[in-house]
C-alpha cells in the first residue's frame, strides 16, 4: 500500500508560497494573542485548568456508569438514545432516522464528529443534500474542502476568496470581499435552507449525566436556527463529550471560548434537555475508536479534549503548514495525539511533526500533556508503524557509539578533522537537509575534552 | 557538595567555548567541579526520535559517571530535562541534574557577576528549558512572572536586553525534526531571527546551544552580522569574537 504524503512534504509545499504561510501564521498568532490576553483577566485560571482536568479524569474512569446514567436520564426526558461502535453505524443511524421520518431537507450545524465519520459524503451518496449552516463550514462545503482548523473551518481562506466563492456559489457581487457583505449573503441563503429543513442535525460539546440534557456551543446561533425550526434534531455526540453534573459545566464555558478565540463566552449555549411537544429528538453515542484509546494508559488523557483549538493556535508547525497537512479530521497537536490511535499507518507521521515544545499543553484548558504523548507515540510508531530502515540504522549507530566513551571521541575528532579538510561541495550535498539552508557550526580547534585534559585534569 | 558537569554531546565537540564557560562560571563562583572524561551524550537524538532503547547505552553510561555526585550542572536545558525525566527519574539517591541558569539561582543562589557585555541582546527561550525545566514563566501559563536566565543576564553591566514580539516562540530546532522537517524548522528559525533583526539585537543569547547552532546555521548562510553565544559565554565576561 502506498503511504500518504508525509506530513514534512505537505508542509514543505505549503511553504513555497510564502506570503501565504505568513499569513496564515500571523492570523492564527493573533487569535492565540487575543486567547492570551482573555486569559489574563480570570485570576483562578490556572485552577480552573486544573479542576477541568480534573473533572476529566473522573469521567473517563467511571466512563461506562455515567453513560448509562446519561442515558436513563436522557431517556426519561424523552430523547431517543442510539448507540454507535464506529462511524458506520453512526451514519446508518442516521440515514434511518432521516427514511423512518420521510426527512427530505436537512441542515447540520457544526460536528467534528460527523466530520470524522464522513456523514456528509455518505448522506450525499444517498441522495440527501446535507447543508452546513456554520459559516466556514458553508464556504468550505462551497469549495469542496474539509475544516482545517476545528474551530475556525475555513482559516486557510482569504476574504478575496471567500468573495470570489460566494460569486460563484451565492451569486454575489464579482470581486466583492467586504465580511458583511458576504455575511448578509450568506445570512439571506442560509434562511431559505433553515426554513425549509425537516431535520436538524448538531454536535454536542457536553452531555450533563445527572440532567439527561446537553449543551451545544456556537457562535453564530445557528444550532438554534436548525433546531427550532425542523422537527427532527439529531444530536451526534461523541462517548468522552460527558460531564458529571450542570454544576460542572461553569468551568468548561469559561475555558472553552477564552481557549479557542479569546471571547469570554461562546455567544449561544444552548441547552437541550427534551423534545418540544409533537417533534422528536435522536441523540447517538459514538465510539468509533474512543474506548480503544481509553484502554491505552499512556494516550488516554487526549480523550479529555474540549475541542477548543487552542493547541492549533499556539503550534509554530501548525500556523506554518495548515490543517491540511496534517490529512486528518482532527489537525495539529490533538489531532497528532488522536489519530494514530485511529490508523497507526496512515498518520505516523503526525507525532514528529512537532519539536515537543510544549506550547499545546502549556495552553490546553484541561491540560492534555499533548507533547509527552507526542514522545510516547513516536516510541510506539517506530515499533509498529511503517519501517523507516535508514533512519533505524542511523539511530542503531548513534546510540552505539554514544554507549561508548573511546568510540565517540574518535569519531568526534573524526568528524571534526573531514568537515575541515573536507571541500564545501562534498560536505554540502543533496543529502545534507541540515545544510539545504543552513551552515553546519565552524569547527573548533579543539573539543572540550582536549580543552579540559590539558587545563584542569591533574 | 560534589559537582559533577555534563557537557552534551555537540557542545563538547563544536562549541567548546560554551563549556569552557560554564566551567569557568561554576568556579567563580568557588564551585569545586569534575568533569567525568568517559561522558558522551544523554540519548536524547536516539529516544526523541523514537528509538529511546538505542540511547539506553548513554544512559547507563550517563548513571555511571555520575553515581557518587550530589549534582549534575548541564548548560543546555533540553540535555537536562531528558536526563531528568529519562536518565534519573525514579532513582534512588543519586544526583540531582540542573540547568546552569537554574543551579546558579536556585543552588549557588549567585546575586552578582563580575561581567560587562556591552551589546543589544535578545535572549532566546529554549523550548524544553522554559516548559520542561520552567527556567520561566513561559508566555502560556497565567502564573506570576518569573525568569531565571533573564535575571542572571540582568546582572551582567552595560548590557542592552530587548524585548521580543513573540517571546518564546520556538526556533525550530527540535533535534531531528531539524532535518525531516526540514522546511517547517528552517521557516520558525528565520521568523525568529527576524523578531531578534527587528529589535536591532546584535547577539542572540540562549541557554541551549542546540537552538543557537540552527539560528546560528541560518545567520551565517544569509551572511547576517547577527552573532549567538551560549549564556554563560556572556555570564563569564566573554565577548563576541568577530
Amino acid at each position: 500500500m502506498k503511504l500518504p504524503q508525509t506530513h514534512a512534504d505537505a508542509a514543505a509545499d505549503f511553504l513555497k508560497d510564502t506570503e501565504r504561510s505568513h499569513w496564515h501564521d500571523e492570523t492564527l498568532w493573533h487569535v492565540r494573542s487575543k486567547r492570551d490576553a482573555s486569559a489574563e483577566k480570570i485570576p483562578e485560571w490556572e485552577q480552573l485548568r486544573t479542576l477541568a482536568s480534573q473533572i476529566k479524569d473522573h469521567v473517563l474512569s467511571n466512563l461506562d456508569n455515567l453513560l448509562l446514567k446519561f442515558e436513563k436520564n436522557a431517556q426519561a426526558n424523552g430523547i431517543e438514545i442510539l448507540w454507535a461502535k464506529d462511524a458506520q453505524e453512526h451514519n446508518e443511524h442516521v440515514l434511518r432516522i432521516l427514511e423512518e421520518n420521510q426527512v427530505k431537507q436537512l441542515v447540520k450545524s457544526k460536528s467534528i464528529l460527523t466530520e470524522e465519520c464522513g456523514l456528509n459524503h455518505f448522506l450525499e451518496d444517498k441522495g440527501y443534500d446535507v447543508v452546513d449552516t456554520d459559516l466556514g463550514e458553508r464556504i468550505i462545503q462551497f469549495n469542496k474542502q474539509v475544516p482545517s482548523h476545528i474551530v475556525m473551518p475555513a482559516i486557510h481562506l482569504k476574504k478575496k476568496e471567500i468573495g470570489d466563492i460566494f460569486h460563484e456559489h451565492l451569486g454575489t457581487d464579482e470581486g466583492a470581499d467586504d465580511p458583511q457583505y458576504l455575511t448578509e449573503a450568506a445570512r439571506q441563503h442560509l434562511r431559505q435552507k433553515f426554513i425549509q429543513a425537516h431535520a436538524a442535525i448538531t454536535g454536542v460539546n457536553f452531555g450533563i449525566a445527572e440532567t439527561g440534557g446537553f449543551v451545544v456551543c456556537t457562535n453564530e446561533g445557528n444550532a438554534d436556527m436548525g433546531t427550532h425550526l425542523a422537527d427532527i434534531h439529531i444530536a451526534c455526540m461523541g462517548i468522552e463529550k460527558l460531564i458529571p453534573r450542570a454544576a460542572d459545566l461553569g468551568v468548561f464555558l469559561r475555558l472553552l471560548a477564552r481557549s479557542a478565540t479569546g471571547q469570554s463566552i461562546t455567544n449561544y449555549n444552548s441547552h437541550f434537555h427534551r423534545p418540544r411537544k409533537g417533534k422528536k429528538m435522536y441523540l447517538i453515542l459514538v465510539d468509533n475508536g474512543r474506548t480503544k484509546q481509553l484502554g491505552r494508559e499512556d494516550f488516554r488523557n487526549s480523550l479529555k479534549c474540549i475541542r477548543c483549538g487552542a493547541c492549533m493556535n499556539t503550534c509554530p508547525i501548525y500556523r506554518r503548514s495548515s490543517g491540511f497537512s496534517y490529512n486528518s479530521t482532527v489537525p495539529g497537536p490533538i489531532g497528532s495525539i488522536l489519530s494514530p490511535g485511529m490508523d497507526l499507518k496512515k498518520h505516523s507521521t503526525l507525532p514528529f511533526a512537532s519539536t515537543l515544545c510544549g506550547s499545546c499543553s502549556d495552553v490546553c484548558p484541561v491540560k492534555i500533556n499533548i507533547h509527552e504523548q507526542l514522545y510516547k507515540w513516536r516510541q510506539v510508531i517506530t515499533k509498529e508503524g511503517p519501517s523507516q530502515p535508514s533512519k533505524k540504522w542511523a539511530m542503531r549507530f548513534g546510540g552505539n557509539v554514544m554507549s561508548k566513551p573511546k568510540l565517540f571521541d574518535l569519531m568526534g575528532k573524526m568528524a571534526r578533522k573531514s568537515l575541515s579538510i573536507s571541500p564545501r561541495g562534498f560536505v554540502y550535498n543533496s543529502f545534507n537537509a541540515w545544510g539545504k539552508h543552513r551552515e553546519l557550526p565552524e569547527v573548533p580547534k579543539e573539543s572540550f575534552k582536549d580543552w579540559y585534559k590539558k587545563n584542569r585534569n591533574k | 557538595m560534589k559537582v559533577g558537569l555534563f557537557i552534551p554531546c555537540y557542545v563538547e565537540q563544536f562549541y567548546p567555548n560554551a563549556a569552557i564557560a560554564s566551567l569557568q562560571l561554576l568556579e567563580k563562583a568557588g564551585v569545586t567541579v569534575d568533569y567525568p572524561l568517559q561522558q558522551t551524550c544523554c540519548g536524547q537524538p536516539m529516544a526523541n526520535s523514537g528509538y529511546q532503547q538505542y540511547g539506553e547505552g548513554a544512559a547507563k553510561l550517563f548513571r555511571k559517571n555520575f553515581e557518587g555526585y550530589d549534582y549534575v550542572v548541564c548548560p543546555s536545558g533540553s540535555c537536562t530535562l531528558h536526563a531528568k525525566e529519562h536518565i534519573l527519574s525514579g532513582q534512588e539517591g543519586g544526583p540531582k541534574i540542573y540547568e546552569l541558569c537554574e543551579f546558579l539561582t536556585d543552588v549557588l543562589q549567585i546575586k552578582s557577576l563580575d561581567a560587562s557585555f556591552p551589546y543589544r541582546v535578545g535572549l532566546h527561550a529554549s523550548c524544553h528549558g522554559l516548559r520542561g525545566l520552567h527556567l520561566a514563566k513561559p508566555s502560556e501559563l497565567m502564573i506570576p512572572e518569573f525568569n531565571k536566565p533573564l535575571s542572571l543576564l540582568e546582572m551582567v553591566k552595560d548590557i542592552d536586553l530587548v524585548h521580543l514580539a513573540r517571546k518564546d516562540e520556538c526556533c525550530g530546532f527540535g533535534g531531528t525534526f531539524a532535518v525531516f522537517e526540514e522546511a517547517v524548522s528552517v521557516d520558525m528559525g528565520k521568523d525568529r531571527i527576524k523578531d531578534h533583526e527587528q529589535q536591532g539585537v546584535q547577539v542572540i543569547t540562549g541557554a541551549d546551544m542546540s537552538c543557537l547552532m540552527h539560528l546560528e546555521g541560518l545567520l551565517r548562510r544569509e551572511k547576517k552580522a547577527i552573532k549567538v553565544m551560549h549564556i554563560a559565554e556572556i555570564l563569564n565576561g566573554q565577548i563576541p569574537n568577530n
